[in-house]
């Protein structure tokens, strides 16, 4: 995917300014998931079961190459074909090479922000291969060309009368359609293309080192089918997404439904064994599981970011967020938005593409009270934030200002003497458009007006 | 009981009465109140920012001007959260200074929370009685300290309704430099927090944080809403009064 993260201050300012509506949207919805997320958290042990989650994970990245190598081998007894990718060429080149051997002609899609990551629709197309995402959500945002705005809910920077308006100049449907009438035509739609399709790529919530399970969380069906209907299913896996034992699925299916809606689990959970055995009358002949790294093993190696591995994709801090409510997720410029895109992809794309994500924050910590597994996302904000300024790359005026702050802060006569010259200003003078600073303030705020006296000076003149 | 107020350079500057109202009612409260002189600012900007050096230099200097102080309180919770979740995670890997930083980090406390949990007064007087208040929760001292109770039950037992603010407990959108280097998003938090109060059902907005009510009593003033913005200590002075 094609990386616009270092336009995020800009496109957030268009967002708010060219598409108002987006706001409400995605406000009303994100409002909503926060709600139910919450209620879902406080019928179980919550804070028990997220630092269990937390620590599992933990153990998890800290013993990978173990179960990465012990979900091969249980995969592949299975009957499952392994597949390694180092980035996203790597990956690409398996999933064409696959599609190839196979003789693909169409391929559905079950929601995959890996497959986002890696720019696997673009590839198929370039190949002359058709391919049809499946998830209601992202079918809308694929009909209008656009990139996910929500890791959970694709398309939930649209209101209905924008989806109306789009399937009544697709598919000819009344302007009035109710939204189980629009579902239905895109269900019919979605049902000749599984099946026609001579392949399914799904993405993977676990992968089951003990076991070689494919585990899949959704709520429309459309991941169930897209895997057992075509005649190869492809499930491209992040190398983080690896639960050690069987029984840790009871705990992480429950959470992470929780976490993402509210569910106490997902309508459909599938637990993929590997392909169709004999006798079997149904599933895949072949199903491939691709472990994807592209810039995951360098987090796993950072003494800090680290912990953003143990994130479930489920969007809980995205729903918590009051900044990423006020855009949704394009401003963002990559494929993971809202906090966990924030710390996420300068991990895996470095910091000089991502430079103002870190700062997309105003570290209310909303987002770390909802995390399931627990990541520090305001301390690793902090983090990355502090590496701008190592690297050199925050503005030059900025760098000289807080130079200036600390040299005043340290010197109390130097914050006497600001103090006394703050007051010493004519009126209005905090209230122009002159200083970046103030500019930025008093464009939208009240000019700021300092009290008659500083409290010190009261203090010292024995008025206290 | 001696208590060292630090002020903090947003009261200093733009909230002097409210640190007054802190000092009496402190006073009032039987305590003895010292103003170490050399104190300026806690460093939260160089810190939030990402200037960590120039952030210690500032903890450095604050540490040692506290150093003497058997508590200290602040009329702020952003603050107090520099001082008390911060500090010691800035000094991680010095263990000297993060001694140090642990110990002011213990005798550190927000006023509204330091009334109740360490003087265990709940009931300042009657002075509110009537009042309507919406109370705006800052982040820092919500969601790090889980100071939540502490300002409302002073405000209660005041005899002020605290009305129902759906958004109460959302960022406000300050957030410090943040406020500046993506105001569009900024503001917008602010219009949402601000949509959904109680329209026409109370006097005044109160919180402990000074830049959040800077940022929201600014956005008031510019859309021309009619909404006083009063800081907590000056309220909880009040409070006191009958």
């Amino acid at each position: 995917m094609k990386v616009t993260a270092n336009h995020y201050p800009q496109e957030a300012a268009r967002v708010l300014r060219e598409t108002p509506e987006v706001r409400d949207s995605v406000t009303g919805a994100t409002l909503n998931f926060d709600s139910k997320r919450r209620q879902a958290y406080a019928e179980v042990e919550a804070e028990t079961w997220r630092r269990w989650a937390e620590a599992v994970k933990n153990h998890v990245l800290t013993h990978l190459e173990r179960y990465l190598l012990e979900a091969e081998a249980n995969l592949q007894k299975n009957g499952v074909q392994v597949h390694w990718a180092e980035d996203a060429d790597d990956a690409r080149r398996i999933v064409a090479e696959i599609a190839r051997a196979g003789r693909v002609k169409k391929v559905v899609k079950a929601k995959t922000m890996v497959s986002e990551e890696l720019g696997i629709n673009p590839m198929l197309e370039a190949m002359g291969i058709e391919a049809l995402e499946t998830d209601l959500g992202e079918y809308i945002i694929q009909l209008l060309g656009q990139p996910p705005s929500h890791i959970v809910g694709p398309a939930i920077h649209l209101n209905l009368e924008q989806i109306r308006r789009l399937f009544h100049e697709r598919f000819q449907t009344p302007l009035e359609a109710s939204p189980d009438q629009l579902a239905a035509v895109a269900r019919k739609l979605l049902r000749e293309g599984f099946l026609q399709a001579d392949m399914g790529i799904s993405g993977g919530n676990f992968v089951v080192a003990e076991t070689g399970t494919l585990a899949l969380i959704e709520n429309e069906g459309n991941i169930r089918l897209s895997t057992s209907a075509p005649r190869i299913h492809v499930a491209l896996v992040g190398i983080e997404k690896l639960l050690p034992r069987f029984s840790d699925l009871s705990v992480f299916l429950s959470l992470t439904a929780r976490a993402a809606t509210g569910q106490r689990l997902g309508t459909f959970v599938s637990l993929i064994q590997g392909p169709r055995q004999p006798g079997e009358p149904d599933g895949p002949e072949e199903v491939h599981v691709v472990f994807v790294d592209n810039g995951r093993s360098s987090v796993l190696a950072d003494p800090e970011a680290w912990e953003t591995l143990r994130c479930l994709r489920c969007a809980a801090c995205l729903n918590a967020c009051p900044v990423y409510r006020q855009t949704g997720g394009h401003a963002y410029g990559y494929v993971y938005s809202g906090p966990i895109g924030a710390i996420l992809s300068p991990g895996l794309l470095g910091l000089s593409e991502t430079k103002p994500l870190p700062y997309a924050s105003s570290l209310c910590g909303a987002c770390f009270q909802a995390c399931p597994v627990r990541i520090p996302i305001p301390k690793l904000l902090l983090t990355w934030r502090n590496r701008a300024v190592q690297e050199g790359l925050t503005p030059r005026l900025e760098a000289a200002a807080i130079k200036g702050y600390a040299l005043a802060m340290t010197r109390p006569w130097a914050y006497r003497l600001a103090s006394r010259a703050v007051r010493l200003l004519p009126e209005k003078a905090l209230d122009n458009s002159l200083v970046p600073v103030l500019k930025a303030w008093t464009e939208g705020r009240a000019g700021l007006k300092p009290s008659p006296k500083s409290f010190r000076q009261m203090w010292e003149d024995g008025e206290v | 009981m001696k208590v060292a107020l630090f002020i903090t350079c947003l009261a200093d500057q733009f909230f002097a009465e409210a640190g007054v109202a802190a000092v009496r009612l402190l006073r009032h409260l039987g305590c003895t109140v010292t103003f170490p002189e050399g104190q300026t600012c806690c460093g939260q900007p160089a810190y939030n920012a990402g200037y960590w050096a120039e952030a210690r230099q500032v903890a450095e200097h604050t540490l040692e001007v506290l150093e003497d102080a058997p508590y200290v309180v602040l009329p702020s919770g952003s603050c107090t959260t520099m001082l008390r979740a911060f500090y010691p995670e800035l000094y991680r890997d010095q263990p000297r200074r993060f001694a140090r930083a642990e110990a002011l980090s213990r005798k550190t406390y927000e006023l509204s929370e330091f009334i109740v949990k360490v003087l265990g007064v709940s009931r300042l007087g009657q002075g509110l009685s009537g009042r309507r208040i919406a109370y705006h929760h800052g982040c820092h001292a919500l969601r790090e300290l889980g100071i939540k109770q502490e300002p409302l039950t002073l405000l209660r037992n005041a005899g002020a309704e605290i009305v129902d603010w759906p958004a109460a407990e959302e960022c406000c959108g300050f957030g410090g430099l943040f406020s500046v280097k993506l105001p569009e998003v900024a503001l917008s938090m602010a219009d949402r927090k601000l949509a959904t109060l109680p329209q026409g059902q109370m006097d005044y907005l109160t919180s402990a944080d000074g830049g959040c009510m800077l940022h929201l009593s600014g956005r008031i003033e510019n859309r021309g809403l009619n909404l006083p913005v009063r800081p907590l200590a000056s309220v909880l002075w009040e409070a006191a009064q009958r």
